[in-house]
């Protein structure tokens, strides 16, 4: 056993009981410095992890249970990075809890620390273990705002919603391990590939769908996405912001690990089914976003037709492909963390999330306007922002697919359909920030310090990923080696 | 920064700077737009004044190339690659000087200055970038960087009833028509082999190993049709009038005359050359398509009311003569659809922005409201006459130059569609551009316009510019062919290099330079 290999997540679970036992200590008008004290404290263990592991070699520990690989330490600076952010969010937010604002920290710590072991996941049974430790925590994140019938709402939905897709991935799981006698990726793989007829076994074939389903759930894809819009719009905004970034990447991570690790072989035969996940779910999102006026629930639309474009790079099913999913996920945590940054003040100032809330923001604070508006623009896939290299490459690999079945090039076409009409809700958006007439308040929106340098992050973030793509995509290449795929 | 950069850097650099100018120092924003356009103006200037068509390697002069992604494990490697040649040369100073005219004219704009500003200079960026790039992945990404602003102007700053819907209408088709054309670059990276954006490699790579003809035949359509819808191409050319009458001035200055370019010369620079079998199973089909913009958008152009929607239809008209021209694989007729491009860029720009200081002055372009104002603008209205008369192609602007070339290089390959398009030009764009003249500037006085006031000194000066430069190309038109036709025939060898026995088409180059020769000179 190689116990030091967790030692990332043992940090931030020591922090997390740390941020909960200085509670006691702490009067309740100077909580606010325990969130400060978590983002330090997250920022040193990311810090640390370039100086801990440089994730060239693949390193085991507990029965092959865990692994610690490029692709892992890439997703665990992801969650790193994306809680950090999140983190600074929820400091700026926490007045608005009647109590509990240590606890926020606290659980936001520990679904970080669900997210990590899940990047290292490397059997079924940490898979689910580490999917429940994020989907427990939150439930109570989500529903954190108890005295809004929204959140309660919220968190019920999510509660009904997660137990089921929970019920679904445990049997799954039960499935594959009645039919293959395994749990581990690893020695699955070596069973398919040395057993063809195991491949064909219903059985595991059930088990495999059912998994599915349970990330299916987590990434928001449909039809497994029906919660997203009413929790994103209920859940307090930095619950709503860590879901969309950090859940949405654990999903995708895990599907990575059971499509590039522990089925490589039949991977192959989920291709159709991904790339029907795929066009459905950047239709529905796309469309569905077209209505919307609660800016939390446009996001939450916007958010499942990002998980259609990421599941894009799933179904072509090789390095350029899932090197594009990585890319596309580093520019999205910094768009749609700017973004919920920004919404977060904007619903703090003005009571409602309703689009119009916007109305005045140019006047009102410039640097709120300016930063969701370069959000918007990366999210719609405009140059010179992270969103738009990240979908071009995401594009490309389908394109470059057509060649072997032209079936790609329909699915190409559908996401030219998502990209179109996305243009339509994104500048809405921009639309409402500086030119919706009728803004009755004029007031300049103060912005603290801490939330500018959140934003200043984003903003750099995304032009960086835009403009200097070289860096990270050589990055994102080293982190898919790890998989068994076809260049 | 290289010669050729800064000429579209500089602007992009004077948007970030207009971003961090307060907003209620609007003298200072627009100094600095001026500035920056006219720097940009005259560095194409110095860039045209030293390009000489001495022959160098790869054909292409001022190259600027540096990696810029480079991922070997996917076979990606995308490069910095600037460069100029005769066909682009034109249209970067076309640009630049448009910009600046589309800088001068936004003086109409009084409200939300610093985004408008921010925004024209983005689009100016955009546009002489995608131009000045040899590299696809930076052609399509500056095009982008351009085509958005245009859509959020048209909708914050346009005009009219039909605002909303026209950005709507615009954003869609032009959205989807560059990303139509995205999916034929990336295919062509794809199926070339070569693994590269870089518009040299690729004819490289396809000259040592042509592209199969089943790839050819999907990929050409797509790059057809993308920028096809771009440029307005019948029957996908609705969002053009419609576009144009909503939006401001200076947008419509620089998307009718210079971005809308970006389709045309995508297909001149890639589609043709790199896809001479597929191209020609699609040529004949677009000279028949051009009759759609050259006559049918000619008869649309006679019924309108609006003064802009003519122009907007007679711009879409005029697009059929740049595809007539390259469709006929004639040096003589690519040449003039490259003279076209340039001169219509000058005359689009020159129109939308009478139109739009006519609408200034008057408040309205219906032209039965408008009547006799010649006498109270007396160089608006000269102005504004030169402009129709250099639209049906009067000899002696540059717009007769080019569209001459187009039907002399044309008559051989499509006798029809050349006949008939003289028709189109010749008639129904002369009755319309008359009847506009007469119904705006002569007539009776009415008593309304009495006290209109003709445009100040400093107005004047963009009108003068464009003016002068359609003057200059149409008496001294070598300034530009003889740049443009060394290109030209490089990019036909290689498009006639397969059709050669499939098509009636001039395919022996040599022959057609020295028709050429004789016919620039003496383009009648």
């Amino acid at each position: 056993m190689n116990a030091s290999l967790i030692v990332l997540e043992l940090a931030v679970v020591i922090l997390g009981l740390v941020v909960l036992v200085q509670d006691w200590f702490t009067p309740a008008k100077d909580r606010r410095t325990l969130g400060f004290g978590a983002v330090l404290g997250v920022a040193v263990v990311l810090f640390y992890s370039f100086f801990a592991f440089d994730g060239t070699e693949t390193l085991y520990a507990f029965g092959n249970a865990y692994v610690l690989d490029g692709l892992a330490l890439w997703f665990k600076r992801f969650f790193l990075l994306a809680a950090l952010l999140v983190l600074l969010m929820a400091t700026e937010f926490s007045d608005r809890f009647d109590a509990g604002q240590s606890e926020f920290f606290a659980l936001i710590l520990f679904a970080l620390a669900g997210m990590m072991f899940a990047a290292s996941a490397n059997d079924f049974m940490l898979l689910f273990v580490s999917l429940e430790l994020i989907t427990v925590t939150f439930y109570v994140l989500v529903s954190f705002l108890r005295r809004r019938v929204e959140s309660l709402e919220a968190g019920v939905k999510y509660l009904i919603l997660g137990a089921l897709s929970s019920g679904f991935l445990v049997y799954g799981i039960a499935l594959i391990f009645g039919a293959s006698g395994t749990m581990n990726f690893n020695e699955l793989a070596d069973k398919l590939t040395n057993n063809s007829a195991l491949g064909h076994k219903p059985l595991l074939t059930a088990g495999i769908l059912l998994v599915l389903v349970g990330l299916g759930f987590k990434m928001a894809a449909v039809p497994f996405q029906i919660w997203a819009p009413d929790v994103y719009q209920g859940s307090p905004t930095p619950t709503t912001a860590f879901l969309s970034v950090g859940s949405k990447a654990a999903g995708v991570v895990l599907l990575m690990r059971l499509l590039g690790t522990a089925i490589p072989d039949l991977a192959f035969n989920l291709e159709k089914l991904l790339m029907a996940m795929a066009a459905a779910t950047i239709l529905y999102g796309s469309l569905c976003a077209i209505p919307q006026r609660n800016l939390k629930r446009l996001l939450g639309y916007s958010s499942i037709a990002s998980a259609g474009y990421l599941l894009l790079g799933f179904a072509v099913m090789n390095k350029a492909g899932s090197s594009a999913v990585l890319y596309y996920l580093a520019g999205y945590l910094f768009t749609v963390l700017a973004a919920f940054t920004v919404i977060a003040v904007v619903v703090q100032q003005a009571g409602a999330e309703d689009i119009s809330s916007l109305a005045g923001l140019a006047q009102r604070s410039p640097v709120l306007a300016t930063s969701l508006t370069l959000a918007m623009v990366s999210l719609a896939g405009i140059p010179p922002l992270a969103g738009f290299f990240g979908k071009f490459l995401l594009l490309k690999a389908v394109i470059a697919e057509g060649v072997r079945w032209h079936a790609y090039y329909w699915l190409f076409a559908v996401a030219v359909v998502g990209v179109l009409i996305s243009l339509y809700y994104y500048f809405g958006v921009v639309k409402a920030i500086y030119w919706s007439k009728g803004a009755t308040d004029l007031s300049p929106i103060p912005v603290s310090l801490p939330t500018k340098f959140a934003l200043l992050v984003c903003i750099v973030g995304m032009f960086w990923l835009g403009l200097n793509p070289d860096g990270a995509l050589e990055l994102a290449v080293e982190a898919v080696k790890a998989l068994k795929l076809t260049a | 920064m290289s010669l050729l950069s800064a000429i579209f850097l500089l602007p992009l650099l004077a948007a970030l700077v207009v971003l961090c100018i307060p907003r209620n120092y609007k003298f200072v924003i627009r100094l600095v737009t001026l500035g920056a356009t006219v720097a940009s103006m005259l560095l194409a200037l110095t860039l045209f004044a030293k390009y000489n068509a001495a022959p160098v390697e790869n054909g292409f002069k001022f190259v600027e190339r540096h990696a810029w992604v480079s991922v070997s494990a996917l076979k990606l490697d995308i490069g910095w690659h600037l460069g100029v040649d005769g066909i682009n040369l034109g249209l970067i100073v076309m640009g630049a000087i448009v910009a600046f005219a589309a800088a001068c004219v936004s003086r109409e704009i009084k409200r939300l200055e610093k985004e408008y500003y921010t925004l024209l200079l983005v689009m100016t960026g955009g546009i002489l970038g995608a131009f000045a790039s040899l590299n696809l992945f930076f052609f399509y990404f500056f095009h982008e960087l351009a085509l958005v602003p245009t859509f959020i102007m048209i909708g914050v700053w346009g005009h009219g009833e039909n605002r909303n819907y026209a950005t709507f209408k615009i954003t869609i088709y032009l959205s989807l028509g560059a990303l139509i054309a995205l999916a034929g670059l990336i295919a062509l990276y794809i199926q070339s082999g070569a693994n590269t954006f870089d518009i040299v490699d690729l004819t490289k790579a396809v000259k040592a190993r042509p592209l199969p003809l089943a790839a050819q035949s999907l990929i050409f359509p797509l790059l057809l049709f993308g920028f096809g819808i771009l440029v307005s191409l019948w029957p996908f050319h609705t969002w053009a009038p419609l576009g144009y009458g909503a939006a401001p001035t200076a947008t419509a200055m620089l998307h009718a005359g210079v971005l809308k370019k970006f389709g045309l010369y995508g297909l001149l620079r890639v589609g043709i050359p790199l896809m001479p079998d597929g191209a020609a199973a699609w040529l004949e089909i677009l000279a028949f398509l051009c009759l759609g913009n050259i006559v049918y958008c000619g008869l649309v152009a006679m019924r309108q009311k609006d003064l802009n929607l003519l122009i907007g239809n007679s711009s879409v008209a005029h697009m059929g003569f740049i595809f007539l021209g390259i469709a006929s694989l004639s040096l003589v007729g690519v040449t003039g659809a490259v003279v076209v491009m340039v001169a219509h860029g000058f005359l689009a720009a020159l129109t939308f922005g009478l139109s739009g200081a006519l609408r200034e002055k008057t408040g309205t372009l219906e032209m039965e409201k408008l009547g006799g104002l010649l006498r109270q603008i007396p160089f608006l209205g000269a102005a504004l006459v030169m402009a129709m008369l250099a639209g049906c192609g009067l000899p002696g602007f540059a717009n007769f130059v080019g569209e001459a070339m187009v039907l002399f290089g044309s008559w051989r390959a499509f006798p029809l569609v050349t006949t008939l398009a003289t028709w189109g030009a010749l008639i129904i764009g002369a009755v319309y551009m008359l009847r506009a003249v007469r119904n705006i500037l002569h007539g009776p006085e009415k008593s309304e316009w009495a006290a209109l006031k003709d445009a100040s000194a400093w107005a004047k000066v963009p009108f003068v510019l464009l003016l002068a430069a359609l003057l200059l190309l149409g008496v001294w038109p070598r300034l530009l062919t003889d740049k443009i036709q060394p290109s030209v025939a490089t990019i036909l060898t290689m498009a006639n290099a397969k059709t050669a026995d499939k098509a009636p088409r001039p395919s022996d180059v040599k022959k057609a330079v020295g028709e050429a020769k004789q016919r620039a000179v003496q383009p009648r």
